[in-house]
């Protein structure tokens, strides 16, 4: 395969995703990128596995306070409205 | 369903809201505020000490200081990160790092050398594994994958990807928190994504 030397290679590609993602690459650098997504499968399946990834990190479920942790989170609230009163 | 910015905005309004009742002394108001938060805050600090014991002193103590400080919030952040950032200033001061033996080193490449060719091409391309159904059992087994992976990061890629993608901060946002810049935000963040895309990869890719 030819690349062009002003053309990203998947290599590269790789190492930007994240800046692309944070849209913190420069506009020239932003558009050869999505130039190499545009002709390059692989590329375009990793963007959406780092997608994939960073949806599924979203997905810690909060746990309840304990009725024990409770209990200690209300006797410093109320030391602290003793403390300032 | 909210988008994760119309959710964050609503969690805020709410966050000053029960800032003003726990000021004027409603207990209720306080403990849903420390719910709210309570998970974050729990495994941000356990980054940063030895123990998980440890990590909830550090957030209770975090918590007094809040309620010693609420005067210091001037409402310029979001509630969130003032809270985690006494959070990692406490815990710093408070915590020896744990040596965890398998930490991900902070350089390195996003994806093997060995999987591009000597133009840079993929030889070995990603293996598909994104869930293409709405099975719920796979998506929750993807994040438990995900969620364990976090363990093998460094401390500092954790506390990033913690705190954005997990917590949802804004790059700034983390950076405040943290006490770091904006590039090396963005080093730490990327390393982390990485290394938890191959955990999937690996775990779940489908030859």
């Amino acid at each position: 395969m030819f690349w062009r030397k002003d053309e990203l290679v998947c290599q590269q590609v790789v190492e930007l995703v994240s800046d692309y993602l944070e849209d913190a690459l420069p506009r020239s650098e932003r558009r050869r990128f999505e130039r190499h997504l545009a002709g390059c499968e692989h590329c375009a399946e990793y963007l959406e596995q780092m997608r994939a990834t960073i949806a599924l990190t979203g997905r810690l479920t909060p746990e309840d306070l304990t009725p024990m942790m409770r209990e200690d989170f209300t006797a410093l609230y109320r030391g602290w409205l003793s403390e300032r009163d | 369903m909210l988008t994760p910015s119309g959710r964050r905005a609503r969690a805020q309004d709410d966050d000053v809201d029960l800032l003003a009742r726990l000021r004027a002394g409603d207990e209720e108001a306080f403990i849903v505020l420390v719910e709210r938060h309570h998970d974050a805050m729990v495994r941000l600090a356990r980054s940063f000490v030895a123990s998980g014991a440890v990590a909830e002193e550090v957030v209770q103590e975090t918590w007094l200081a809040v309620l010693r400080g609420l005067d210091g919030f001037a409402g310029r952040s979001s509630f969130k990160s003032w809270l985690l950032a006494i959070l990692v200033n406490r815990a710093r001061s408070t915590g020896v790092r744990e040596h965890r033996s398998i930490a991900v080193g902070d350089a390195g490449p996003a994806v093997e050398g060995s999987r591009f060719d000597v133009t840079g091409a993929w030889m070995s391309p990603p293996v598909h594994w994104i869930e293409d159904s709405e099975d719920r059992m796979l998506a929750d087994a993807m994040a438990g994958r995900t969620h364990s992976a976090l363990e093998d990061l460094s401390p500092r890629q954790r506390e990033v990807v913690l705190l954005r993608d997990v917590e949802g901060l804004s790059t700034r946002e983390v950076c405040d928190v943290l006490e770091i810049t904006e590039g090396n935000q963005r080093v730490l963040l990327h390393r982390g994504r990485s290394y938890l895309r191959q955990a999937l990869e690996t775990e779940f890719g489908v030859v």
